[in-house]
């Protein structure tokens, strides 16, 4: 759409940049603040340079962090895209089956996050869980508490469960989108399903698709509540992601410094990775 | 292929397995939860749900995350409408970067900004207010209502807004008479993604109240780790979580697959 200049659309947008500037200007202040500062208690802070930055990046276990958070977000976008799309291929265009499966698959999408952690604690219980005990029934050692293999595949499965549908919502609001005549366009030339899906589908869920991209990276790896509630970042710290791990140190040893370091670091990492994300997505978009 | 029904059904199935099983588990006693599996309740009890219903301390908790939720809501999808606008039909110096920065927002770790929302609520003396909740979910929701609406309102031709001003129509006459309810369905979409998104959040929710405003998840933690292994009413709790997002899922269900599509990255 072609667009007037008017400078006097900040006004418009005034009351965003108030409310949002006091809710990440003025933390992200205090926790700059922090980051490079030193503190003995009492209030009392001195100057620290950059010593926990340095502390944070050459630390082994942000090192253990942080690998273990890449692993698990590359693994959800590897399973969750890919899963997503089929899901909605196969899902009926027109019907009363249509909000029927809309309504179904959003639900796991309106649950609070810890109400998702403790639903996957009880369900995967080896005693008392429905998959923890059918799973060692047909003879799997199964004890996600217990061993690091049976944590991941309990995390990543909970994930799975908890954001495959909202890939499937954005990949179906964008294939609903292609007008029928394509099709038939399609169908005349003889074209194979195959063809169909990567020449005319594929193309048209490119922009939600990168929407579902970022959002499912940006919000895995951000992820606290359920993995803590689910796991609590055990056994050791084998599922201590970034965020579980940043809690740890700012609430529960209250290390300030190499928390709000910690926090920076992490922040730019994500923003960093959401750019390369979207300069690669977009970067065939003319 | 006549077999393709299978694909969406096995994974409504998957999904509702351990929706299921946090169903089965509310209505049990605790003496049968911990006795063994059992795939439904052998001796049927309402008893966790009269709990809940009876002692204020749990049902204040689904109040509480209802205010908060509503109120960020409302404060949300206000202060996004008018930028929203702004964004779709001017250009204006920083456009682009400030839309940008705003999704950064989007990006930032709860984890990050707990400690200082706690320091900075408090130091306003907003701490333990649901108004407290409320603003500083707008960090994530103020974002995602601006790119949605923006989204919604691209789609709208600019005639629209011209024709308006030469029949007499102020600005604000033509922006709430004519052009929301030409929106209205961008707006639901927009509220509903809101709702979704303070509604699940406990991070914030919890580092921001103590008594006065505290949500349905703190009390649940809270009850998790002092009263041992109540699971069954913890169960009950996780069911009733549940309620009002189903209710509004099904009110926009014929939007919500629209949502994010018509928004612009």
């Amino acid at each position: 759409m072609r667009k007037t200049v008017n400078q006097k659309a900040w006004f418009f947008i005034l009351p965003v940049l108030v409310l949002v500037a006091f809710n990440a200007i003025l933390p992200l202040m205090t926790v700059v603040n922090y980051s490079v500062q030193e503190t003995f208690g009492n209030n009392e802070f001195f100057w620290a340079g950059l010593i926990w930055f340095e502390q944070v990046i050459s630390s082994p276990r942000f090192h253990d962090s942080l690998i273990r958070q890449l692993i698990f977000t590359f693994s959800i976008l590897a399973i969750e895209i890919p899963l997503g799309v089929i899901i909605a291929l196969a899902m009926p265009r027109k019907g009363m089956w249509v909000s029927v499966c809309l309504v179904l698959m959003a639900l796991p999408l309106l649950i609070p996050w810890n109400v998702v952690g403790a639903m996957w604690n009880i369900f995967a219980l080896p005693d008392i869980g429905l998959m923890g005990y059918t799973l060692n029934a047909i003879g799997f050692d199964f004890n996600f508490t217990r061993q690091i293999e049976d944590a991941w595949f309990t995390l990543l499965l909970m994930d799975v469960w908890h954001w495959t549908s909202l890939v499937v919502l954005l990949a179906y609001a964008g294939l609903v989108s292609i007008p029928d005549a394509y099709y038939q366009a399609a169908r005349i030339d003889g074209a194979s399903s195959w063809a169909i899906f990567r020449y005319i589908q594929l193309p048209k869920m490119k922009r939600v698709l990168t929407i579902a991209v970022l959002l499912r990276f940006m919000d895995s790896f951000n992820i606290y509540t359920e993995p803590f509630v689910l796991t609590g970042g055990g056994p050791g710290n084998s599922t201590t992601l970034l965020s579980i791990d940043l809690v740890k140190i700012a609430l529960g040893q209250f290390d300030l410094g190499p928390a709000a370091a910690m926090s920076l670091i992490y922040f730019l990492i994500i923003l960093l990775l959401s750019w390369v994300f979207y300069t690669l997505m977009m970067r065939n978009e003319e | 292929m006549r077999t393709r029904w299978l694909i969406p059904t096995v994974y409504i199935i998957f999904l509702m397995l351990p929706i299921y099983w946090l169903l089965n588990m509310s209505f049990k006693t605790t003496n049968e939860i911990l006795g063994g599996l059992t795939l439904w309740p052998q001796t049927f009890t309402l008893e966790n749900y009269i709990t809940i219903f009876s002692d204020p301390t749990w049902y204040m908790g689904y109040v509480n995350s209802l205010i908060y939720v509503s109120l960020n809501t409302v404060i949300s999808v206000a202060v996004a409408l008018p930028a929203a606008y702004a964004f779709s039909r001017y250009r204006f110096l920083g456009d682009k970067h400030v839309f940008f920065w705003l999704l950064t927002n989007r990006m930032a770790p709860a984890a990050v900004f707990a400690l200082p929302f706690f320091q900075l609520y408090s130091a306003v003396g907003l701490f333990d207010t649901h108004l407290a909740v409320a603003l500083a979910h707008t960090l994530f929701n103020i974002p995602l209502a601006v790119w949605i609406l923006e989204g919604f309102m691209s789609g709208v031709p600019k005639e629209l807004d011209e024709t308006a001003y030469i029949d007499g129509h102020s600005f604000w006459s033509f922006f709430i008479r004519i052009f929301m309810p030409t929106i209205a369905a961008g707006i639901g979409v927009a509220m509903f993604f809101c709702f979704m998104f303070s509604w699940v959040e406990l991070l914030l929710a919890k580092t921001l109240t103590s008594v006065e405003a505290k949500p349905i998840a703190a009390t649940m933690t809270r009850t998790a780790s002092t009263s041992g292994y109540e699971l069954g009413l913890l169960a009950a709790a996780g069911v009733l979580t549940i309620v009002p997002g189903a209710f509004v899922i099904y009110f926009v269900r014929n939007y919500i697959a629209k949502g994010f599509a018509l928004g612009r990255v």
